[in-house]
């Protein structure tokens, strides 16, 4: 006999997360997925999750302001944290990749079109693994806000991509660390995605003294969750 | 502790998540070797060109392809064997510009009907959900594309 597999709609299942169809965002329009979402049974799940296991990240890998012959333009900045799970547990050995606009506003991506100035000295991306505390650490330099095509004089406030990769589907993440008191905030589609402003204020790193270093950098604290509503059990099934 | 909320790849991605190949898990020399290709579609029907898909095995490990300029993605693996009461499959993430959050699906194969039949998630959905979770054979390779929305939208799970 044919098991029953139960579905939810994106806004029963979502928590946190953006809905997949939010329409200020205009490129959802054609792209959101639409039909209810199938809920795998546990049991029927792979417990195992996509696993990087990838041994070749240098310490050089973490630092964006070191891989060219000169130190990129822009103000330098150190963005730590740590990642845990849900329980608080910490993530050890993930992989978390990042990239970024240039301090002007400009990525080193040939679709990007903003006349802001490239920088030779800067690509933009780093990657690094967490210890084994969860912790991680990259130097590079603060983005620059830059305009965007969505809607009349759009701006995207500044911010850091990263792709983390936990230890299951369910912490499989990929998200957008912002800066502490930008002013495009209540303007910004992508971020205002996030529905309930307490979610909202963890996409918002935190100016930290303990990590800033004298005569040389800021420092940043962004600590990260993993874990998508699965993580709280939604009922006793 | 509440999780940290999902937010979209955007277009510029490649940047950050290129900068290894990752779409061959095997060698494609290896005896073993079955590629997959595909395209991933917008509800209009129209390729995506900022998207990335990634795929997981346990045997054969994890995978990683940009939609490089046109939409399609290819993969070189192995084919996996049956996991317990399953058939054999291909999880699949799928990211891209104006998706605020991944999608996830799965690949199955078109020439295991008997597994497929016996398969306890493929025998729960309709028939037009299944048959977007199967691969299609072509010229020596398999395909499958994603559609992300729309009448013919890829049965996606939650995640």
């Amino acid at each position: 006999m044919a098991e029953s597999i139960r579905t939810a709609s994106d806004e029963e299942w979502a928590g946190a997360d953006p809905l997949y169809d939010s329409t200020a965002y205009r490129s959802t329009g054609l792209r959101a997925p639409r039909k209810p979402l199938i809920i795998l049974p546990e049991h029927l799940d792979d417990p195992t999750g996509p696993a990087f296991g990838e041994s070749d990240v240098t310490a050089l890998d973490a630092d964006l302001t070191r891989q060219s012959e000169g130190d990129p333009l822009g103000e330098r900045i150190i963005v730590t944290g740590r990642v845990t799970d849900t329980t608080g547990r910490p993530v050890r050995n993930t992989l978390i990749e990042i990239w970024q606009a240039n301090a002007a506003g400009r990525y080193a991506h040939q679709v990007d079109q903003h006349p802001a100035p490239l920088d030779p000295n800067f690509a933009g991306a780093g990657r690094c693994l967490t210890d084994g505390e969860g912790r991680y650490r990259f130097v590079t330099v603060k983005p620059g806000a830059y305009p965007w095509g969505n809607h009349e004089n759009a701006w995207r406030p500044a911010h850091i991509h990263l792709s983390v990769f936990g230890r299951a589907f369910t912490e499989r993440l990929v998200t957008q660390m912002y800066f502490p008191g930008d002013p495009l905030f209540p303007f910004d589609p992508i971020f205002q995605s996030v529905r309930d402003p307490r979610d909202q204020q963890l996409l918002i790193s935190s100016f930290d003294w303990e990590t800033t270093v004298p005569e040389w950098a800021l420092g940043y604290r962004f600590d990260i969750v993993l874990g998508g509503p699965r993580a709280t059990p939604l009922d006793p099934e | 502790m509440r999780p940290t909320p999902s937010q979209t790849v955007g277009p510029f991605f490649s940047i950050g998540l290129f900068a290894r190949p990752g779409n061959e898990l095997v060698s494609p020399d290896d005896a073993r070797a079955v590629e997959i290709a595909g395209t991933v579609l917008d509800g209009a029907g129209a390729p995506v060109p900022d998207s990335m898909v990634e795929i997981w095995q346990s045997e054969s490990g994890w995978g990683r392809c940009g939609a490089d300029g046109d939409g399609t993605f290819h993969f070189i693996t192995v084919r996996p064997g049956a996991a317990r009461d399953q058939a054999p499959h291909i999880e699949v993430l799928v990211f891209a510009r104006g998706l605020l959050k991944a999608v996830r699906t799965r690949i199955y194969f078109p020439d295991e009907e008997e597994a497929n039949a016996a398969d306890p998630l493929l025998a729960a959905l309709e028939p037009i959900e299944r048959a977007t979770l199967v691969a299609v054979p072509e010229a020596g390779r398999l395909r499958f594309d994603v559609h992300l929305q729309g009448e013919r939208q890829t049965a996606f799970f939650a995640l």
